[in-house]
């Protein structure tokens, strides 16, 4: 019998495997594909206090090994959110994590106040680190001081754990994790996309409408497995490692670096049941590897 | 709204090449060809694992008996450049059917349909032509080589469009016998109005300023028509929000002005989208 399950800020959590924000919706649209109660947990799309359009088109171009993307945070506003999303993610048996999004401190924490009673949210990942959109966003997340400004003034107004999802645009990640760290975070999530550029070389533009994008997909695991290693010394706080994750290989990778749990983003869009695989993978590996519990894998590798 | 979707392993049955970057493949896809309907499109995978989006393509035909459909795609890039030298017997992962197709109860057997199709929006209405009930008038428009043109001749009038000179003086010799009507030296619209062509409901699929004036013409005369939008996607099932396009009202989902091509399309009343 193995144990799968690990605990991020007191909540438990079948296994450590989850979605990327905005990779999966709220899950409804997977939903046709993977049953969401087998997931460790569901991190649904930002959501902001009011709806918010987004970034206009094209928004996605593939680049070798992964993908760019400046989306710009469409979302539905939190109204709409509670009413639709959040019942229908409350039918299943798995931790439920909202990304929350805003363009100024007083945005988020309008977004984390009317989520204090919701019942069906178990976490809250608060993003600090989106490439795409001007104010806001990673604006927050590139400076150490406000990131722990930030950080408290979500804390205080919070009834669900933090989760702090840190940008990779910065010299020193492990300062920005000091940071949220001194801020009262609870967990770390990392990392968003690195911002990169895509030219259309026969139209003579950018692939991206916003000229610069996200970059996401195998190509970024590398860097994100070595942060998430820097990060694992430098803070106590659990780590939520992301970035290029299409296998349970690629997952175990962040474990062992030092992630309590992993996200599985861009690997959806090329494989709607990549979670599950993914989950599937990391059972295999720890009956052929005769490991008991997946705890002991955590930063094993030092 | 949307059947069932599948993704599964596809085998290639054949391919050939139609004109010059266009390629037809039909492929065993049996979930996929039974749910279908026209106007949908399917999500094809790279067997490339550094390429991975998949490139929605229409669905040109489907054949439910053999539980097999037809992509008729153009070579746009190295994805569908793969996809062209695939051979009988290779296989593709595929999901589908994609979004919503036209709405065939639109056009019963007492009314008229004019279908409008731009160069690789052509395809999708070869199965739009067999399944409607009325009478189908095709309006398809070409840049420099004509294809599918016989194919939709079979399930009704054909009338051609095409922009450059070389391929006008040879329409008008070798094409005879399928083209209804005038060639006209133009785009499709030119077409429509030079050969007097009317209709109940127009359903169009082709490069955007094509659909913008179809959009204008079906205002002005007040025509129900049909666009069927195109746009980059990621996730092809409605997640990622990436496929995008403007929409003159506040969307149910999206809570904003604009609408998930992959989802609530590809196909939309004209009157739904700012193009």
């Amino acid at each position: 019998m193995i144990n799968t399950k690990v605990r991020i800020a007191g909540v438990e959590l079948k296994n450590p495997v989850m979605t990327a924000s905005g990779t999966f919706g709220s899950g409804m649209e997977y939903s046709e594909f993977v049953d969401l109660s087998r997931l460790g947990a569901v991190v649904t799309k930002g959501v902001a206090n009011i709806p918010w359009p987004g970034n206009p088109t094209p928004r996605v171009a593939e680049i070798r090994g992964g993908m760019m993307n400046a989306i710009g945070l469409q979302n539905p506003g939190i109204e709409t959110f509670c009413a639709r999303d959040l019942p229908f993610l409350a039918q299943y048996d798995t931790a439920v994590i909202v990304n929350v999004c805003g363009h100024t401190a007083e945005e988020y924490v309008e977004v984390v106040e009317r989520l204090s009673d919701e019942a069906a949210v178990d976490l809250l990942e608060i993003n600090i680190s989106c490439p795409n959109v001007r104010c806001g966003g990673i604006a927050f997340g590139q400076n150490p001081d406000s990131v722990e400004s930030i950080t408290r003034e979500i804390k205080r107004h919070a009834r669900q754990p933090v989760i702090m999802k840190l940008s990779p645009n910065v010299t020193d990640i492990t300062e920005l994790a000091r940071a949220a760290e001194a801020g009262g975070a609870d967990a770390l999530s990392m990392i968003n996309t690195l911002t990169g550029m895509k030219i259309d070389v026969n139209r003579r533009t950018f692939a991206l409408a916003n000229h610069t994008g996200g970059v996401s997909g195998p190509a970024v695991h590398p860097i994100a497995v070595r942060m998430v290693y820097q990060t694992a010394q430098a803070v106590k706080l659990p780590i939520i490692g992301m970035g290029g994750i299409s296998s349970a290989e690629d997952a175990l990778e962040f474990i062992l670096a030092g992630a309590t749990a992993v996200a599985v983003g861009t690997a959806n869009f090329r494989n709607p049941r990549a979670t599950l695989d993914v989950i599937e993978g990391i059972e295999d590996y720890m009956c052929s590897q005769k490991v008991e519990d997946i705890c002991s894998l955590i930063g094993a590798v030092r | 709204m949307n059947p069932q979707k599948t993704m599964l392993k596809a085998a290639v049955c054949s391919q050939e090449q139609i004109a010059d970057q266009i390629f037809s493949m039909w492929l065993q896809a049996d979930s996929i060809a039974s749910a279908a309907c026209p106007g949908q499109f399917v999500s094809v995978y790279s067997n490339d694992s550094g390429r991975l989006l998949p490139r929605p393509i229409s669905i040109c035909e489907t054949d439910k008996e053999k539980g097999r459909i037809r992509l008729v795609y153009r070579v746009a890039g190295k994805g569908t450049a793969e996809f062209s030298g695939c051979k009988a017997g290779d296989c593709l992962d595929i999901l589908g059917p994609l979004g919503n197709g036209y709405p065939l109860d639109r056009c019963r057997a007492d009314r008229a349909a004019i279908l409008i199709g731009g160069g690789i929006g052509i395809p999708p209405m070869v199965e739009l032509a067999k399944q409607l009930e009325g009478n189908v008038i095709a309006v398809v428009g070409y840049r420099d080589e004509l294809f599918l043109t016989d194919e939709l001749a079979l399930y009704g009038k054909v009338y051609v469009a095409v922009e450059d000179d070389g391929l006008f003086q040879k329409v008008q010799t070798d094409f005879g016998g399928i083209i209804c009507g005038t060639v006209v030296h133009g785009n499709v619209l030119d077409c429509i109005r030079e050969n007097h062509l009317n209709a109940d409901v127009l359903f169009a699929c082709g490069p955007t300023p094509m659909l913008r004036a179809a959009q204008t013409y079906a205002k002005e005369k007040h025509i129900e028509c049909w666009l069927s939008l195109e746009q980059r996607m990621a996730c092809g099932v409605g997640a990622c929000l990436a496929c995008v396009c403007e929409s003159a009202e506040t969307d149910a989902h999206s809570q904003v002005k604009n609408k998930r091509i992959c989802k609530e399309g590809p196909v939309f009343a004209a009157e739904e989208v700012v193009l």
